[in-house]
């Protein structure tokens, strides 16, 4: 192994997020989180094993040890490595050969990318969120409309978002089918890096900022592909089908498949439908669910959960509906319990568990039973992604609070007539 | 790594489009530490729930050639994908459209993706419903693909060619470079982030 001083490990994907001081149950998790812990001590690489302050998503921890910063090149074995790609630095998921590659030799041969603007011009509404962009993003592009990309994503309604925010987005661009995505770095960027334990202090930062500058795209700059959105319009979105390009506004309805144009698109839809079991024309606010999952390396943040407490406080989690609150790191959950968030979602009937990516997929205890039906905070609605026979909507983290309170998908505002 | 150069074989007409690599292999799967074996895995949701799954039609035990609908591979970056498709017998696996990072990894673990036209992958499996003792040739040498009544080109660069070809590793290829990523980390800003 040439760099364990440019390497970090955690503990996200199979761990469980509670009990944490009770064996892993799962026989095959256990190994591998004990394999993982072996090679860190042979190799000497820094580990965040379950039950450290630091442990959680790795997309969660980067950014938030500072280890993330703008110019860097960001690699990681898991797909939603583009979430780092918010600070302007090249971040993108590499397989597992690849890791054993980067290991070995802190290198890795590509051939270049294709370029993607993405704007996304105006204000977004009060109750629309990073999420909802992205989702519209990928609705609009497709699945595989960002394939060979490397997208940026800029205009008024991005550079107006936050730091959690735009790691939102950013960690959507594989389900546009991009590698990467970007933002460029500006003051909203340095102020979230200044202070963290790895970021560079004192006139280091300086200096550091004045490079961190120089990292945008030129003026006048030629895209290979461009995308144009207006924030106006969009309001909260949701995913109806098994791929996230199936989405909708959550005013809409299940579409009818035989609106597709497209055979393809349409025998996907079919097929989509049949397994989510969803009629064509269902206003997609009557779908009931059994089950709200609010985390994930997408929306686990402290802003998610504070967007979202802010519309649980005071209310209940509807009859019969489970709802999961899962902070994307230990840190995170210690400041939301600081916040008095964590009170707010257990007063309300949810769950308040320990860091980790749960029911984000279905590698770990928190799983769905066969056909629960969930809103999911998450990234991907594909068939038994939240386990075997789950049905997964992708919802914001508004969207998925005022769903576990109705015990319908909804917005927010649907939840002031109660 | 096996060298591939020219492969023929029965194939499976997989009409789905946007297979993500959580259907060729569950995440249930992916817990396991060792780099071999994942053929149980591969498609094991609709293996284990349709009977008329074409992984489950005798006809097509054996094959080696698989051909999918677009968007093939979408999803998780699991090289998993690759090694269950690989386990399991297929050689080959021609398609539209492939996703990036399965392709790389594809590539990179000895299993040969194709991109052919979709009216040539259509054509494909109309040959194999009808009949599923065609065989499909995969010539990497030359480049195409062909069967009875097709004869298509395909376009992998030289570089990739060679390397499946020659059944070579990467890593190894690299650590010729040594000396030049030595160079490129003493250039390193001292601000940048060390874990340690
Ligand atoms: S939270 Fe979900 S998407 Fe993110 S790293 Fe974990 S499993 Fe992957």
């Amino acid at each position: 192994m040439r760099r364990p001083d440019l390497t970090i490990a955690t503990e996200d994907h199979n761990v469980p997020t509670q009990d944490l001081l009770a064996p892993i149950a799962d026989p095959v998790s256990r190994k591998q989180v004990e394999t993982l812990r072996k090679n860190c001590s042979d190799f000497g690489v820094r580990l965040h094993p379950m039950g450290d302050i630091e442990q959680g998503v790795v997309h969660v921890v980067g950014p938030q040890l500072g280890l993330t910063q703008p110019g860097m090149t960001i690699v990681c074995g898991d797909s939603h490595t583009s979430t780092h790609g918010a600070f302007g630095a090249l971040a993108f998921g590499i397989g597992t050969s690849q890791v054993e590659h980067v290991l070995a030799t802190q290198t890795l041969p590509m051939a270049p990318f294709k370029t993607m603007a993405v704007t996304v011009n105006g204000t977004l509404r009060p109750g629309v969120s990073a999420k909802d962009i992205i989702l519209a993003v990928i609705a609009k592009i497709g699945t595989g409309g960002g394939q060979g990309y490397v997208i940026e994503y800029r205009g008024a309604a991005i550079e107006s978002l936050s730091m959690e925010a735009r790691m939102t987005v950013c960690n959507m661009s594989i389900e546009a089918g991009a590698r990467a995505g970007m933002i460029a770095p500006d003051q909203t960027t340095f102020d979230y890096v200044r202070g963290r334990a790895h970021a560079p202090k004192d006139e280091d930062f300086d200096a550091a900022v004045e490079h961190w500058k120089s990292l945008r795209t030129d003026e006048g700059a030629v895209f290979d592909a461009e995308v144009v959105l207006d924030a106006d319009e969009l309001s909260p979105f949701v995913t109806w089908g098994t791929n996230p390009g199936q989405g909708v506004p959550l005013d809409a309805s299940v579409p009818d498949p035989t609106s597709f144009e497209d055979p393809t698109a349409r025998a996907a839809a079919e097929k989509a439908l049949a397994y989510m079991d969803l009629a064509p024309g269902t206003p997609m606010r009557q779908v009931s669910v059994d089950t709200v999952f609010l985390g994930s390396c997408t929306n686990g943040r402290i802003e998610d959960l504070r967007t979202a407490a802010e519309i649980i406080r005071g209310r209940k989690v509807a009859d019969g509906v489970r709802m999961l609150v899962v902070p994307g790191s230990m840190r995170v959950k210690e400041q939301a319990n600081q916040e008095g968030l964590g009170r707010i979602f257990e007063e309300a009937g949810a769950e308040w568990r320990e860091a980790g990516c749960s029911m984000c997929l279905g590698m770990n205890p928190d799983q769905l039973q066969p056909g629960e039906r969930s809103a999911s905070t998450s990234n991907r609605n594909f068939e038994g992604r939240q386990g075997r026979g789950g049905r997964t909507h992708l919802v914001s983290p508004q969207v998925a609070a005022a769903t576990a309170v109705r015990g319908m998908l909804s917005s927010p505002a649907d939840l002031v007539s109660l | 790594m096996e060298k591939i150069d020219v492969h023929t074989g029965r194939a499976v007409p997989l009409r789905a489009s946007n297979v993500d690599t959580d259907q060729i292999i569950p995440a249930v799967y992916l817990k396991r530490v060792s780099r071999t074996g994942f053929e149980d895995g591969l498609f094991a949701g609709w293996r284990g729930s349709d009977p008329d799954f074409v992984l489950n039609r005798p006809e097509h035990s054996g094959a080696s050639v698989l051909v999918a609908g677009p968007d093939f591979g979408t999803g998780s970056s699991r090289e998993h994908a690759v090694w269950a498709l690989r386990d399991y017998g297929f050689r080959a696996v021609l398609s539209s459209r492939f996703a990036d990072i399965f392709r790389g990894n594809s590539l990179k673990g000895g299993l040969l993706t194709v991109l052919l036209p979709q009216e040539v992958v259509e054509k494909l499996w109309d040959m194999v419903e009808a009949d599923p003792t065609t065989e499909v040739t995969v010539d990497l040498v030359n480049r195409e693909v062909r069967a009875p009544g097709v004869q298509e080109a395909f376009e992998l660069d030289d570089y990739t060619r060679w390397r499946l070809m020659e059944g070579l590793d990467d890593i190894a290829l690299t650590l010729g470079h040594t000396e030049g990523i030595a160079g490129f980390e003493q250039a390193r800003q001292r601000w940048l982030p060390v874990t340690q």
